[in-house]
């Protein structure tokens, strides 16, 4: 475990979207600071600071988690995954970003990043979630622009269109 | 994905320091001094800007209203709402500037606060600005028509009150603000998320002292969400310009949550009475309005804009002849108002629409009838109101018709009956709004008299800018005077010029970055009140029709045909008689950069034009106060059935339907995303979002644990509608639409609220615990005998009816000390500092009074305080009284409470009672959290009380190494640190009001134990 005085910077390291990266972070330093401060991956937004909105939701060795509710030396040794990672798994980002775009799920596009990496880890879990499901976990986030009308209807599509793709891959069909 | 170009994500120059408010913890309080020595000598501080120096270094702001009502960027003399800004802290990161924040001593002198706009206006009350005589700044009467006669002559009158509350709509990109003094020609440059309107620019350069042009405004890409909120970001952008001129350098300022819900803005709220003179068959002859807005503690420009931007259309669909109206301008001690989605017209609607379900209740008719009744008839447009308002087109009856058609309206109250039936409390609303889009930049001059609008020259218009370029090898670029916020606005713009120019919209690069040193902006710039379909979307077709039209003469000539035989489609142009005549359109604009021989004679080359739109339709107000407030007014119709859990009294939307004419829509999908997102917002104004105040002024509000904003799971599924009868008065026929279900929703589903329950007043937002105390009536008192329950603590009479606070609570200990121990240890500094978790030091600042630093810490906040503690009702080794202040960085808290001592044996038995409000930043934040921060730090003290008592830490007393026997019989700690003293009965406290308020508790006890 990493021990630092409070006054001390010191060198987190951890993986990010696949490759490890390392940046200078004092003990208080929030993950979203680090991330987006020290790192220059702004894709991670911040919304509240408390936990509520959802904006800067990341991955934490796989699990969607609020980054403004970690310290950066808490990611030391972790696999952090972002939205930018997301670009790289061409998969599911082209079927969320798909959808988003012809039901005009977003608007400002704020909290998009947060909405898509709760999904990506929510529908890898559970693909054939039903309206409620999705319903319940888009909860976890505050959207101001769309009313969730376009989102909903985006996610239960990609959701969809991404069980398809595995079933085309040979995954067993029934 | 993750590649926005959010103002926070844009790189800043090496060396840029990041700027820390402090904000003021009271509501009205006077600034005696500000200490600034202990945050500037924080290693990393730079620099510590106080109200002085911007008073020193910059003019007050601008405001509508010719009154003594100055506001700089930071708080000068007085204070007077929770979070204004008191001073600014710069240091090398915002770690670091928090920490200075932290250090700042602020001396306030503390003044009664008034909140509540009815309270404000009386003569009593406590005044905000002594220079302006009293609170209410403004107040206009208006007559159109003639009222008075219409009222007399009426069958009968029906009126109403009601109040619109707080509320913001809270964009999830808070303020950003990167300011740049650039020394070499003393100008600024400044990168902010500001959303306009640009008339502000003015007030902000004049405010720095500087002509406009060495205000280099300069608004990014990409902006997340604003929904008017990011006006006010204004102020903070002079403010961080004055920092980076003290500094020397770049200053960039980023608001966090709690700031943002404290002290962004808020719409104002509104007392409205309303009364209509009315036939027998619910036919309404005139209206007349008291409104009473509050815009809490300054008048912000462009306020009050809300009072006046739906004016000309203030008999809403109607066709109301007689109308009488007085509009009041009202400060109270809140954060200041400004612009929120909607302005003006929720508050406008929640009275009027409410009047006419309350005729229909009150005639007994059908309340859609009563709505018909009163329409405007479907071929009276283009219909002028008597308040001035030029309705450019509607037909209201074929909008309703529609709406309640394919048996929707049978369904409502199919279910409707169903549920009354079985027992449910169900109800159905109606909402009937007209939607304004783009304001006349002259409709705030209405609250000016006629003279004097007449002296200072007439104001009115307002001007869309776009330039459309074609560059060398005929790629097409687009600016325009608008921000981004998310409406879609370059997709929308890339359609309009591609119709134009037969090519395809993805080839189009719209650039909505907007620079104000480089770029086509005037005062009416920015993205606000629905202007883009009426005016920028205009200005971006006109660009884009000069464009084509110069194209076509450069082509006539290459191609040897008239311009009349030009076409454009599939990225050619060529003729129309012959169609392969023709070339890439690439190919022939190059002409105007690459051949100017070419050129037809009577153009130039080179290919850009800029466009501008200013529909003259805007004119100024009249001489009798007549004004086109808007140029063009969509419709809508909502209807709702909502069912009232008759148990939590929680209101459920079971089905709502929206109808929308907006005129010819440009972009369908874009046009219903616009309104499902303001749907939600008017069902968050409706059920779930209100900013509130305790009584003392403290925020209530601070995080989105308090203020709710509705998620997914609290949005039922709304059906839209639309029929289109297009604007004349705009070459797209495209009317404003965002901000209509702001308006109607709101009602709608008071109306069904009111209809269920069968009701006259429905306070919004409509809360389950509002609701029951309309059904159920008042709260009851608490039992009183749940206080005189515990043990009295001693002899000495309590009179506990003395300890009054927003929070409240009582308690008592055992400790193993006598009396006279337990005393001496409560009197004696040194024993005080060990006694009272996270004291720092005690000084005696005379008898019986002392002040105390201490380090207190709720959940994320955590903060130094000093406490300032008096003693009073001394009753040696008996009883005392105490009362003080708890002060910092983080809040504030007045406390009074007492404390009995009766000794028992060997034991002394500790009785205490105390009552506490807080305010600043801990009253705002999550009153269960620091309820139970306050369970922990009370025990603290007594645990910590009963050592240094027997002797543990101080001597005073009688030593006892041995465990002291605690009085309570259940949960007796055995080790030796925990046991010397147990409460008995645990610390209660009661906390009647919102939850919020009880985050004080904690505070507290420092002095309610200390005593």
């Amino acid at each position: 475990m990493l021990r630092v005085n409070t006054n001390e910077k010191v060198t987190v390291t951890f993986e990010l979207n696949g490759r490890t990266v390392r940046g200078e972070a004092t003990p208080r330093m929030l993950l979203t600071d680090f991330l987006r401060g020290e790192l220059g991956q702004t894709g991670t937004h911040v919304g509240c600071e408390h936990g509520v909105c959802g904006c800067c939701t990341v991955r934490i060795d796989g699990v969607a988690a609020r980054s403004c509710l970690m310290l950066a030396v808490q990611a030391e040794g972790r696999r952090i995954d972002t939205v930018e990672g997301l670009a790289a798994s061409k998969d599911a980002l082209n079927a969320l970003q798909r959808a988003f775009r012809k039901h005009h799920a977003l608007q400002c596009g704020f909290c998009t990043a947060g909405i898509l990496m709760s999904f990506s880890d929510y529908l890898s879990r559970n693909p054939n979630p039903d309206e409620d499901e999705v319903r319940d976990v888009l909860g976890g986030h505050i959207c101001r622009c769309t009313g969730y009308a376009g989102l909903m209807k985006a996610i239960m599509e990609a959701a969809a269109e991404l069980r398809g793709a595995r079933t085309s891959k040979g995954a067993p069909a029934q | 994905m993750g590649a926005g170009r959010y103002a926070d994500d844009m790189p800043v120059a090496a060396g840029t320091l990041h700027g820390a408010v402090v904000r003021s913890p009271h509501a009205h309080a006077m600034i005696r001094s500000i200490d600034t020595s202990k945050a500037l000598a924080l290693p990393g501080v730079h620099a510590v800007l106080t109200g002085e120096d911007v008073r020193a270094l910059s003019d007050p702001f601008l405001v509508v209203l010719k009154q003594p009502i100055d506001q700089w960027a930071l708080a000068v003399e007085r204070v007077r709402h929770v979070g204004e800004a008191v001073a600014l802290v710069v240091a090398d990161d915002r770690y670091i500037a928090e920490d200075g924040a932290d250090l700042i001593e602020v001396d306030y002198e503390p003044l009664p606060a008034v909140i509540d706009p009815r309270e404000a206006v009386k003569a009593d009350a406590p005044v905000l600005h002594p220079a302006a005589g009293g609170n209410e700044l403004s107040v206009r009467d208006f007559v159109y028509g003639e009222p008075d006669k219409a009222f007399a002559q009426a069958d009968r009158t029906v009126s109403l009150e009601v109040e619109y509350p707080r509320s913001s709509y809270t964009p999830m990109e808070c303020f950003v603000v990167v300011a740049n003094y650039l020394r070499g020609d003393e100008s600024y440059d400044v990168l902010a998320n500001f959303q306009g309107p640009f008339s502000i620019h003015p007030v902000m350069a004049r405010a720095l002292r500087v002509p406009g042009t060495k205000l280099r405004l300069r608004i990014p890409a990409d902006s997340g969400g604003s929904f008017g909120i990011k006006l006010s970001v204004f102020p903070y952008i002079v403010l961080m310009a004055l920092a980076s001129k003290i500094t020397g350098r770049p200053v960039k300022w980023v608001e966090d949550r709690l700031e943002h819900l404290q002290a962004a803005n808020s719409c104002p709220n509104r007392v409205t009475k309303i009364e209509a003179a009315v036939e027998k068959d619910g036919r309404v002859t005139a209206l007349r309005f008291d409104n009473l807005d509050d815009y809490g503690g300054y008048l912000r420009a462009p306020m009050p804009g809300p009072l006046y931007r739906m004016h000309g259309a203030t008999t809403g669909a109607y066709d109301i002849r007689n109308l009488a109206m007085t509009n009041r301008v009202v400060l109270t001690n809140k954060m200041p108002a400004a612009l929120v989605r909607g302005f003006g017209g929720p508050q406008l609607y929640l009275a009027l629409e409410r009047l006419m379900q309350r005729i229909a209740v009150e005639l007994d008719l059908n309340p859609l009838d009563v709505i018909r009744r009163n329409l405007i008839p479907a071929g009276s447009f283009p219909y002028r109101t008597c308040a001035g308002a030029l309705y450019d087109s509607g037909d209201y009856q074929l909008a309703i018709d529609t709406a309640l058609g394919d048996g929707r309206l049978d369904d409502l109250l199919a279910r409707r009956e169903a549920a009354r039936k079985q027992g449910r409390i169900y109800g159905i609303g109606f909402a009937t709004v007209v939607e304004p889009g783009m304001s006349n930049m002259g409709y705030l001059s209405t609250i000016l008299p006629a003279q004097v609008r007449e002296r200072q020259g007439p104001k009115n218009g307002a001007v869309s800018m776009v330039t459309v370029n074609v560059d060398a090898v005929g790629t097409v670029s687009v600016t325009a005077d608008l921000t981004v916020q998310g409406q879609g606005h370059a997709t929308a713009i890339s359609q309009i010029v591609a119709d134009q120019l037969g090519i395809d919209p993805e080839d189009i690069s719209i650039n909505l970055e907007l620079d104000t040193q480089k770029d086509q902006w005037s005062i009416a710039a920015g993205t606000y009140s629905c202007r883009f379909s009426p005016g920028t979307a205009v200005a971006a077709h006109i660009a884009a029709q000069r464009i084509r039209d110069k194209v076509a003469r450069i082509a006539a000539k290459q191609l040897n045909t008239l311009v009349d035989d030009i076409v454009f489609g599939n990225g050619r142009v060529y003729s129309r008689s012959n169609p392969d005549n023709g070339a890439a359109f690439g190919r022939i604009a190059g002409t105007a950069h690459w051949s100017p021989v070419m050129m037809p004679d009577e153009d130039d080359p080179g290919l850009s034009e800029m466009a501008v739109w200013s529909p003259p339709e805007l004119a100024p107000p009249t001489a009798k106060d007549e004004i086109n407030t808007s140029l063009t007014y969509g419709f809508v119709f909502d209807m709702c059935g909502v069912e009232i859990d008759p148990v939590t009294m929680q209101v459920r939307v079971d089905r709502y339907v929206s109808m929308h004419d907006a005129g010819a829509l440009i972009n369908p999908l874009l046009a219903e995303g616009q309104i499902h997102g303001a749907f939600v917002q008017g069902l968050a104004s409706a059920l779930y979002e209100e900013i509130t105040y305790d009584e003392s002024g403290a925020l209530e509000t601070g995080t989105f644990a308090e203020y709710l904003v509705p998620t997914a799971c609290e949005v039922p599924a709304v059906e839209l509608l639309h029929i289109e009868t297009p604007s004349p008065f705009t070459p797209l026929g495209a009317k404003g639409l965002a901000e209509g279900n702001c308006m109607s929703t709101p009602v709608c589903i008071a109306n069904a609220v009111a209809d269920a329950l069968n009701v006259r007043d429905v306070p919004l937002p409509i809360t389950p615990n509002r609701l029951n105390a309309i059904v159920a009536g008042a709260e009851p008192a608490p039992p009183p005998d749940l206080k005189a329950a515990a043990p009295a603590a001693a002899e000495v009479p309590a009179d506990k009816d003395a300890i009054t606070g927003a929070i409240t609570g009582d308690g008592e200990v055992v400790v193993k000390a006598d009396p006279a121990a337990i005393w001496d240890a409560l009197l004696d500094p040194q024993s005080l500092k060990a006694i009272i978790p996270g004291c720092h030091a005690v000084e005696a600042v005379s008898e019986n009074h002392y002040r105390a630093e201490v380090s207190l810490g709720v959940g994320p906040i955590r903060g130094r305080f000093t406490a300032d503690v008096h003693l009073s009702d001394l009753v040696e080794h008996r009883a005392a009284k105490l009362s003080g202040t708890l002060s910092g960085p983080l809040g504030k808290a007045e406390g009074r409470g007492r404390v009995t001592l009766a000794g028992e044996g060997d034991s002394t038995r500790i009785g205490y009672t105390y009552g506490v409000d807080v305010g600043g930043k801990v009253a705002s934040v999550g009153g269960r959290m620091i309820r139970r921060a306050a369970q922990l730090i009370i025990g603290e003290f007594f645990e910590r009380l009963g050592r240094v008592a027997t002797g543990g830490e101080n001597g005073k007393a009688a030593a006892a190494a041995d465990a002291a026997q605690p009085a309570a019989p259940a949960g007796t700690a055995s080790d030796e640190a925990a046991a010397d003293a147990t409460p008995k009965t645990p610390p209660r406290e009661t906390a009647p009001e919102a939850p919020s308020t009880g985050a004080s508790s904690w505070l507290k006890r420092l002095f309610g134990d200390k005593s």
